[in-house]
């Protein structure tokens, strides 16, 4: 813009900024920095500084920052299972939702029909029922068949739930791919599987890699499923803390459950930090495509 | 494309969501009208010392087998809609002929569990949706200023609240305002209130939740918005800049209305999204002072309160599901409408 603004909207912007970045990061740095401190420490309550220099870690562990916290959390409250089974279930779900929500989606791009306008508002329909509400329907059926507490069940589960999302992300990605593309591929005599195949593939990773960034994000953060439907030893990361917090009493557990939250957060700053621009285009496709 | 190469495309996805979202919803709609049995009693026939008494015990055997063998239970038609811990018909009458005034009626409704978690639902919802509008906007606007290689950083740091776990965000917050944590800490020493405790009352723990909420769904609010300020038509501010708009004239009449369709699409997700409020509730330990729907039906499977209650479950879950369309239906037929004047 041409003209420029006055000095005090510029400072009152900054300022406002500079409060928005310390409240949206302050609390995730605080928690990293106590996570090596003893409960005393971060949780003290006569001396904020006690969190930041550890003097109560300096005199129970002989130094100011501790290991305890992660000791405990992963080695005796078996954190690293819960590691495991998380990384099974949001690679499955990752890779299965994607597999059927581009055939889906490609589908539901160039049908060009009625039903396919209908079948997105169905899923915009489904995208809105509170998981909870599905999990009391799945409950029951599932003791029946014996399939409640399985990683493969909640898989197939949340591959379903996420289903509507990735169709209309996906289905908007589609549409941005010229059709000319595979109609002339049609043409020159492809069957609509070459076409999809030989054409579409090598051209939608860009948008199969955002959609995916966003199923993996909620198959990793999910809690009314995984907190319902896995048997203790199944457990993935984010019921797994919530199970700290009931015995959160006994002394020095808090600080488990602390270490724990910073390990689970961990590979999602890493996740930010690689895919922010795709985040961010993923964010805004749905919102750009209506 | 034809209808059958359409369909070998669509089956799998179809499935999915029809065997997983739409056959539970009619699973939850069966499992509403019933509830567990009652327990078996007999009459049985106690010989003492002093002659015989007949007693009535619980047959604990004959209850088991029985539950096993009809896992679904009894036919209670809508009587788990208008129980007490739904939606209470026979307290709500007691209550308005009983009431002395509004004040007492109302009160006397949100101590029901269900008008009580729905009170908080909608409260958390309706404010919790446009403060995120109205803060995310105004990030946008600040980031939209400063130059660009601040950009990245600061789109970042601001994605953080929204990307984290919410289960953990709330906990991150929760050890934070604890009264021995650092907010709470220092908010007893500011009011000199060695008591003050953000969990204790009613009206700060809604309001620590709402903060939460904001504080969550602000950066998604924000990224759509900068999107949409990058496509703001430059010839038009130039030439309101021209005609003597001010910079704020300038935002009002051309930077809103060009976002206001960003806006409808933000409020149609945080709506779906802010009503299902669950996880926080969770992580600040708040049910004691503010449950939600999703809360009660979660409390329900999980048996806290002895059995599991899938009727219960089932019941609140169709009364969500009704409140999520009532809720949807203004938004969509705003779409629908404007698409069918589109096309």
């Amino acid at each position: 813009m041409a003209r420029k603004s006055p000095i005090w909207l510029s400072v009152l912007s900054l300022g406002f900024l500079v409060l928005w970045l310390a409240l949206a990061s302050v609390p995730f740095l605080w928690t990293l920095w106590g996570s090596f401190k003893v409960e005393a420490d971060f949780f003290s309550r006569q001396d904020w500084r006690n969190a930041l220099f550890g003097m109560r870690t300096l005199a129970e562990t002989g130094a100011t920052s501790t290991g305890l916290g992660y000791e405990g959390a992963w080695i005796k409250e078996e954190f690293w299972k819960a590691t495991i089974n998380t990384g099974i279930m949001t690679l499955s779900v990752v890779a299965i939702s994607l597999t059927l929500g581009t055939l889906g989606g490609y589908a539901l791009s160039r049908s060009g029909f009625r039903y396919a306008f209908w079948i997105l508002i169905i899923a915009l329909v489904f995208r809105a029922m509170p998981h909870i509400t599905l999990v009391s329907g799945y409950l029951l059926p599932f003791f029946e068949l014996n399939l409640w507490g399985h990683l493969t069940t909640t898989i197939i589960v949340m591959v379903a739930i996420n289903q509507p999302f990735t169709l209309w992300m996906l289905h908007s990605f589609f549409q941005n791919i010229p059709k000319d593309l595979d109609e002339s591929a049609m043409v020159d005599g492809c069957t609509r599987f070459q076409a999809f195949r030989y054409v579409i593939i090598p051209v939608m990773w860009p948008g199969v890699i955002t959609t995916g960034l966003f199923s993996f994000l909620l198959a990793y953060n999910d809690f009314a499923l995984t907190g319902l439907l896995l048997t203790e030893e199944n457990r993935t990361m984010v019921p797994k803390i919530a199970s700290f917090l009931g015995n959160a009493q006994e002394q020095g557990n808090v600080m488990y459950a602390v270490a724990a939250v910073v390990s689970a957060t961990a590979p999602l700053f890493v996740l930010v930090m690689f895919f922010q621009r795709q985040i961010v285009s993923g964010l805004t496709a749905g919102a750009v495509k209506g | 494309m034809p209808h059958r190469t359409f369909i070998s495309f669509i089956w799998p996805s179809a499935l999915a969501m029809m065997l997983f979202i739409a056959l539970p919803i009619v699973s939850v709609a069966v499992q509403s009208m019933f509830i567990a049995h009652e327990q078996v009693i007999e009459t049985v026939e106690n010989c003492g010392p002093f002659g015989c008494k007949t007693v009535e015990v619980v047959n604990a055997e004959a209850t088991a087998r029985l539950r096993t063998d009809e896992p679904l239970g009894r036919f209670n038609g809508a009587g788990t809609y208008t129980n007490r811990n739904h939606l209470a018909f026979k307290e709500i009458g007691l209550a308005l002929a009983e009431a002395t005034g509004p004040v007492d009626f109302f009160g006397r409704i949100l101590n029901l569990p269900f008008y009580k978690a729905l009170a908080f639902t909608l409260t958390y919802t309706f404010i919790v949706t446009p403060l995120v509008i109205i803060l995310g906007f105004v990030i946008a606007l600040a980031v939209n200023r400063i130059p660009g290689m601040f950009k990245g950083p600061t789109i970042f740091f601001s994605l953080l609240p929204m990307i984290v776990t919410p289960l953990i965000g709330s906990l991150v917050l929760f050890w934070m305002i604890d009264s021995k944590g650092i907010i709470g800490a220092t908010l007893q020493f500011l009011f000199d209130n060695p008591d003050l405790s953000l969990k204790a009352s009613t009206t700060l723990t809604w309001l620590t939740l709402i903060v939460y909420g904001i504080w969550h769904s602000a950066p998604f609010a924000f990224v759509v918005f900068y999107a949409g300020l990058q496509t703001v038509p430059q010839d038009t501010l130039e030439s309101a800049m021209i005609d003597g708009a001010s910079r704020w004239q300038r935002v009002r009449h051309v930077v809103i209305p060009h976002l206001m369709p960003l806006a409808v699409f933000v409020t149609l997700i945080q709506l779906m999204d802010n009503f299902r409020v669950f996880e926080p509730i969770i992580g600040f330990n708040a049910q004691a002072n503010a449950t939600s729907l999703s809360w009660i039906i979660y409390n329900d499977l999980r048996g806290s309160d002895g059995a599991m209650l899938f009727g219960s479950a089932a019941a609140t879950s169709m009364l969500t599901i009704i409140g999520v369309c009532i809720l949807l239906a203004p938004v969509v037929l705003r779409t629908w409408r404007a698409n069918r004047r589109a096309a």
